[in-house]
C-alpha cells in the first residue's frame, strides 16, 4: 500500500469512530440537541478527504500517520465540544475549515522547497514577539483571569502567541542551523539575538501574564539549543536564567504567586482573602476553585469514565461549575466522560504523534529540517504537557491549548500549520532517501 | 544532531507520560478523597440526579419521598417529607446540600442504591451507562404511623419520649421525641434557624435531638425493676421476703427518708411489707436495704445484663444514641467498689444513674419476654426497584438478662402497680391486663420531676412495650402525667 492510500485508510477509521463519537453524544443528550447536527461527522470526514486530496497532490512521499492522528485529536476535541455546547461545536468547525485551508495553502505555497523560509529568519524572530505582544496594545486586546492573551477582531477572538509558537519555531531554526558551531564556542556576541529574545519574552510575560505561552516558549528554546548545540551546560544555564526571570516577575505580580500557591496547596484549612469579592473565602472556594473543580471531574470519570453525554459538568442553577471547560480545561471534561481509558489512549495518541515528529527530524538530511521538525514535535509535545501537566498538578496551573482538542480558532489554525510544516519536511527527507 | 534529537525525544515522551501517571493517581488513587470532599460539586450534582428511596412506614405510609424537578438538562430529585413533623428525630433528613441525618445518613446505601447485590450493582451500572436514572431501594420501617402519631401527640408542647417496643421481636413501633420539627424545613430558607427557634415546656431541649435514644434522665423509681431483678435472680431475696419500713432508710448514718419520693403523696410509713409490696407502693426504704445489702455493684452488674453501660444497637446514627448508668462528671462512669457507691439511693434509681427511654423500654421488654433482652430495630426491610427483597431483618436478641422465674415474679409485682399501687389511679380498662412501673425522679429543682412509665401489655402474654419519660414537670408524678400517654397508647394498640 502506498503512503498515501495507508493515510486515506487511516482516515475511513478515524471517519467512523468521528460518526460513533457524535451519534454516541446524540443519542445521550438527544432531548436537549437536534439530529441534524449529526451532519457534522459527515462533514469532518469530507474536510479530511480534501486534506488528504492537497496532501496527495503536493507531498507524496510525507509520513502517512500525521494526518490522521490530527484529524483524530480535532474529532474528539469537537465531538466533547458539540457535548458541551452545539454552538461553539459549529464555530470551532468553521476554524477547523479555515485551518485545513492554512494546511492546503501552506503545502501548495513550499512543497517545492520549504527551506526558502530560512532567508526570512528575523522577519519570523520579529513576528512572534510581535505576535507574543500584542494582545497588550491599546483597543485590542482583553484580559481574561488574569492574563492579557487574546484580541477581538470584532466578535472572533483570536490567540496570536498561538501562531506566534510557529514563527519562533521557524527562526529558531533557521538561526540555530547558521549559528550552532559558533554557539557551541559560547562568543558572547553569537548570544546577543537569542538575549534579546530572551528579554522580550520575559517583558511578554510580565506585561501579558501569558504564562503558558511564556512557558511553552521557552521550553522550545532550551529543546532546541540543546539539538543544536549539544551542550547541557547551556540548557542548564537558560533555565537559571528562567527561574531568575520567573523569580522576579513573581515578586511583583500576585498572578503569578497565586498561581504557585493554588499548585502547592490548593486545599486551604483557613479562610484567606479573595481578590474577586474582597471576602474571606477558603482557597478552594476562591483562588483555586478552577483547579480543584476541575480534579474532582477528573476524579468522578474514574477508571471507566461516565460515558460520551453522561458527565457532570452544570450546577443546580444550570452555570457550568468548571469555567473554561471547553478551552483550557477540556481535559477535565474528557477525563470524566472518558475515564482513565480514554484519556491514556488520547495521551499515547499524543505521544504517537510527537514520536512520528521526532522520526521525521531523524530521517530529515539538512539542519534546518530537523531542526524544525524537532521544534515543532517537542512545542507539541510540551504544550500537552504545560496544560495537562496544570490540570493535573504536575506543574503549576498556567491557562493554554491542548493541541487540536481545545476549543479556540488561534490554536487550530496553528497546529494545522504545525503539521503542514511536518508534512513537508517528511516529504523531502523521504525523497531524498529514495534517491539515494 | 541525532543523538540529541533522541534525548529531546524521549525527554518529550516522558513528559507525557508522566501526564498517564498524573491521571492515574487522580482517576484510581484519589477518586475517593476528591469525592468524599465538600466542595465537590460533581459529587453534590450526582447525589441529586440519584432517585433516592422511600422511606415507608410499617403500613405502607410514605415517610419520606422525592419531588422531580427537570432544570438545565438535569432531573434533580429532592427530598419531600409527606408526614411533616412525623418522627422526624428517628427518620433524619436528606438535604439538597448533601447533608444526611437519622436513618437517611445510615441507610443512605440502600437508599441511594450503592449498596445491593451484585445483579442490581450490575443493572445500576448498565444504567449509568444509558444515562439512566440511579434508583434506590425502598426502605420499610417498623414505625407504626398511627401508634407515632398518637405518641407525638400526647407529648406535645412537653419536652420529653416515647418508646413503643413489640415485646417480642424488639421492633420499634413508635419512638416520639418531643418537641419535634417539621423536616421539610430544612431544604428551605433559613429552615435551621427555624428549627433552632422551637421549644418544649422545658426550654431547652433541641427538637433536632432524639430524646428516646440521646436524651440521659435519672430513671426514679422505674430503676427498682433492675434492682428487684438483681434481688430476686441472685437468690438474695423473694417477693416476699420481709421489710420493715419505718418511712426512711438509715444510710452513711442519716435518714434517706420516703417522702422524698412524691409517688407516696406524702410522707408515709407502711410499717411490715413484703419486697412485692414494696415495689408495688414503691417505698424506697424497701429499695434502699435491698441496696445496701446486695451492693451497688451487684445492682450495677444485673444493669449492664439488660444493656445498661454501651448503646442499645439500633440503626440510628451511633452519635445519636447513649448508653445509660452511672454518668460523673458528664461521662459515664464505672465504679470498682461497692464504697464508692451510694447503693441505697442508686438502688431507687437516684444517685447518678441516668437512662434513656430506649433502654428502660428494653428493661419492660425484658421482663416481659421472660428474661431476654430483645435487640431493638428499626429497618423492617429493604426493597429494590424492581419489588424485590433486598434484606430482611430477622429478629434477633441480645441475650438472657434474667432467669425466666424471675421475669415471671417481676412481671407479677408490676401488675400490682397498676392493680393496686402507685399506677392504680391510671384506670387502665381491666380488660387490658397491664404490668407497669412508675417513676418520679428528682432532679434536684425543688418540686420539678421527671415523670416516668415503664408498662407492658397483656401481662400474660405481652406484646407491646411502652416506655414513657416527660421531663421537667411541675408537681409532675409519673402515675399522672406519663402512666395515662401509656394508657393511650396500649389502648390503640390493644383495644378494639
Amino acid at each position: 500500500m502506498t503512503l498515501r492510500n495507508r493515510e486515506l485508510a487511516a482516515l475511513l477509521t478515524v471517519g467512523a469512530l468521528t460518526a460513533i463519537g457524535f451519534a454516541t453524544v446524540y443519542i445521550a443528550l438527544k432531548s436537549q440537541i437536534s439530529g441534524g447536527s449529526l451532519g457534522y461527522a459527515v462533514f469532518f470526514f469530507g474536510l479530511y478527504l480534501v486534506a488528504h486530496i492537497v496532501a496527495r497532490l503536493t507531498v507524496p512521499l510525507a509520513d502517512p500517520y500525521l494526518l490522521p492522528m490530527a484529524a483524530l485529536l480535532t474529532a474528539i476535541g469537537v465531538t466533547e465540544i458539540y457535548r458541551l455546547g452545539p454552538d461553539n461545536a459549529f464555530r470551532q468547525g468553521l476554524w477547523i475549515v479555515i485551518g485545513v485551508a492554512a494546511f492546503g495553502a501552506t503545502l501548495f505555497w513550499l512543497h517545492r522547497d520549504y527551506r526558502v523560509l530560512e532567508r526570512y529568519k528575523y522577519v519570523f524572530g520579529v513576528t512572534a514577539i510581535f505576535l507574543l505582544l500584542l494582545p497588550w496594545a491599546p483597543g485590542l486586546g482583553e484580559t481574561i483571569n488574569g492574563s492579557r492573551l487574546w484580541i477581538h477582531f470584532g466578535s472572533l477572538q483570536f490567540q496570536p502567541s498561538e501562531l506566534g509558537k510557529i514563527a519562533l519555531i521557524v527562526f529558531l531554526a533557521a538561526y540555530f542551523r547558521e549559528k550552532r558551531e559558533v554557539l557551541a564556542q559560547g562568543r558572547l556576541k553569537d548570544w546577543g539575538p537569542l538575549l534579546v529574545i530572551w528579554g522580550l519574552a520575559m517583558l511578554a510575560l510580565f506585561v501579558t501574564n501569558d504564562l503558558g505561552s511564556a512557558l511553552l516558549y521557552y521550553g522550545i528554546f532550551v529543546a532546541m539549543l540543546y539539538v543544536a548545540t549539544a551542550r547541557l551546560s547551556f540548557v542548564a544555564g537558560a533555565l537559571g536564567l528562567f527561574l531568575v526571570g520567573a523569580f522576579a516577575v513573581s515578586q511583583g505580580t500576585p498572578h503569578v504567586r497565586d498561581r504557585v500557591a493554588n499548585w502547592l496547596s490548593p486545599w486551604s484549612a483557613h479562610k484567606i482573602l479573595c481578590p474577586i469579592d474582597g471576602r474571606m473565602h477558603l482557597r478552594q472556594e476562591c483562588q483555586s476553585y478552577q483547579q480543584v473543580q476541575s480534579l474532582y471531574s477528573i476524579g468522578h470519570g474514574g477508571f471507566g469514565g461516565t460515558g460520551l453525554g453522561h458527565g457532570i459538568f452544570t450546577g443546580k442553577t444550570g452555570k457550568q461549575v468548571i469555567p473554561d471547560l471547553n478551552t483550557d480545561f477540556i481535559y477535565s471534561a474528557l477525563a470524566q466522560e472518558l475515564g482513565l481509558v480514554g484519556v491514556a489512549a488520547l495521551l499515547l495518541l499524543y505521544m504517537a504523534f510527537v514520536l512520528r515528529g521526532f522520526r521525521i527530524a531523524l530521517t530529515a538530511t539538512d539542519g534546518f529540517s530537523k531542526l524544525l521538525a524537532a521544534g515543532l514535535s517537542f512545542s507539541f509535545a510540551f504544550q500537552t504537557f504545560v496544560i495537562v501537566g496544570g490540570i493535573t498538578r504536575v506543574i503549576p496551573l498556567t491557562g493554554i491549548t491542548l493541541p487540536f482538542v481545545s476549543y479556540g480558532g488561534s490554536s487550530v489554525v496553528a497546529n494545522f500549520l504545525l503539521v503542514a510544516g511536518l508534512l513537508l519536511i517528511s516529504n523531502r527527507a523521504n525523497r531524498e532517501g529514495a534517491v539515494a | 544532531m541525532n543523538k540529541q534529537l533522541r534525548h529531546v525525544s524521549v525527554f518529550a515522551l516522558v513528559l507525557l507520560a508522566v501526564l498517564i501517571v498524573a491521571t492515574t493517581y487522580w482517576q484510581t488513587w484519589a477518586k475517593a478523597d476528591l469525592a468524599a470532599r465538600k466542595d465537590n460539586s460533581v459529587s453534590l450534582i450526582e447525589r441529586l440526579t440519584v432517585d433516592r428511596g422511600k422511606i415507608l412506614a410499617a403500613d405502607g405510609t410514605v415517610l419520606a419521598n422525592n419531588r422531580k424537578t427537570h432544570k438545565h438538562g438535569l432531573t434533580i430529585y429532592t427530598r419531600h417529607y409527606p408526614q411533616n413533623d412525623l418522627a422526624p428525630q428517628v427518620i433524619g433528613y436528606a438535604t439538597d446540600a448533601g447533608t444526611t441525618t437519622g436513618l437517611e445518613q445510615t441507610l443512605d446505601d440502600y437508599l441511594t442504591g450503592a449498596n445491593t447485590n451484585l445483579t442490581n450493582t450490575f443493572t445500576q451500572e448498565l444504567d449509568k451507562l444509558g444515562g439512566q436514572t440511579v434508583h434506590g431501594d425502598d426502605v420499610v420501617l417498623t414505625l407504626r404511623p398511627d401508634v407515632q402519631r398518637l405518641a407525638q401527640d400526647q407529648l406535645a408542647g412537653r419536652c420529653g419520649a416515647v418508646v413503643v417496643l413489640d415485646a417480642k421481636t424488639g421492633a420499634v413501633v413508635a419512638m416520639a421525641s418531643s418537641p419535634t420539627y417539621n423536616a421539610n424545613l430544612v431544604n428551605q430558607p433559613h429552615g435551621y434557624t427555624k428549627i433552632g427557634q422551637i421549644r418544649g415546656s422545658c426550654g431547652d431541649a433541641s427538637a433536632l435531638q432524639n430524646n428516646a435514644t440521646l436524651g440521659l434522665y435519672p430513671p426514679g423509681s422505674t430503676f427498682k425493676m433492675v434492682t428487684a431483678a438483681a434481688a430476686l435472680d441472685s437468690g438474695a431475696y423473694t417477693p416476699s421476703s420481709p421489710f420493715s419500713d419505718p418511712g426512711y432508710c438509715i444510710e452513711y448514718g442519716q435518714r434517706v427518708s420516703n417522702a422524698g419520693n412524691p409517688d407516696q403523696n406524702g410522707p408515709e410509713a407502711f410499717g411490715n411489707v413484703s419486697l412485692a409490696q414494696g415495689f408495688e407502693h414503691s417505698i424506697n426504704s424497701v429499695f434502699c436495704n435491698v441496696g445496701k445489702h446486695i451492693g451497688g455493684l451487684k445492682i450495677l452488674d444485673y444493669a449492664k445484663r439488660f444493656g445498661f453501660y454501651s448503646p442499645p444497637p439500633l440503626e440510628t446514627p451511633p452519635d445519636t444514641i447513649n448508653a445509660s448508668g452511672l454518668y460523673k462528671n458528664g461521662k459515664l462512669w464505672s465504679p470498682t467498689s461497692n464504697s464508692q457507691i451510694d447503693s441505697g439511693r442508686l438502688a431507687f434509681g437516684q444517685y447518678n444513674m441516668l437512662a434513656t427511654p430506649l433502654q428502660m423500654a428494653l428493661v419492660g421488654a425484658t421482663i416481659a419476654n421472660k428474661g431476654v433482652v430483645p435487640k431493638p430495630y428499626l429497618l423492617q426491610k429493604v426493597v429494590a426497584a424492581d419489588g424485590s427483597t433486598v434484606t430482611k431483618t430477622t429478629p434477633q436478641t441480645l441475650g438472657e438478662a434474667i432467669k425466666p422465674q424471675t421475669a415471671a415474679e417481676l412481671n407479677q409485682m408490676m401488675q400490682l402497680v397498676v392493680q393496686g399501687g402507685t399506677a392504680a389511679s391510671v384506670g387502665f380498662p381491666a380488660s387490658l391486663k397491664v404490668a407497669g412501673k412508675t417513676g418520679t425522679a428528682e432532679l434536684g429543682l425543688g418540686s420539678v420531676y421527671d415523670a416516668w412509665f415503664v408498662a407492658f401489655a397483656p401481662a400474660d402474654n405481652p406484646r407491646y412495650v411502652v416506655a414513657v419519660v416527660v421531663a421537667k414537670q411541675p408537681n409532675g408524678f409519673g402515675a399522672s402525667i406519663s402512666a395515662p400517654i401509656a394508657k393511650a397508647i396500649l389502648e390503640k394498640l390493644l383495644v378494639r
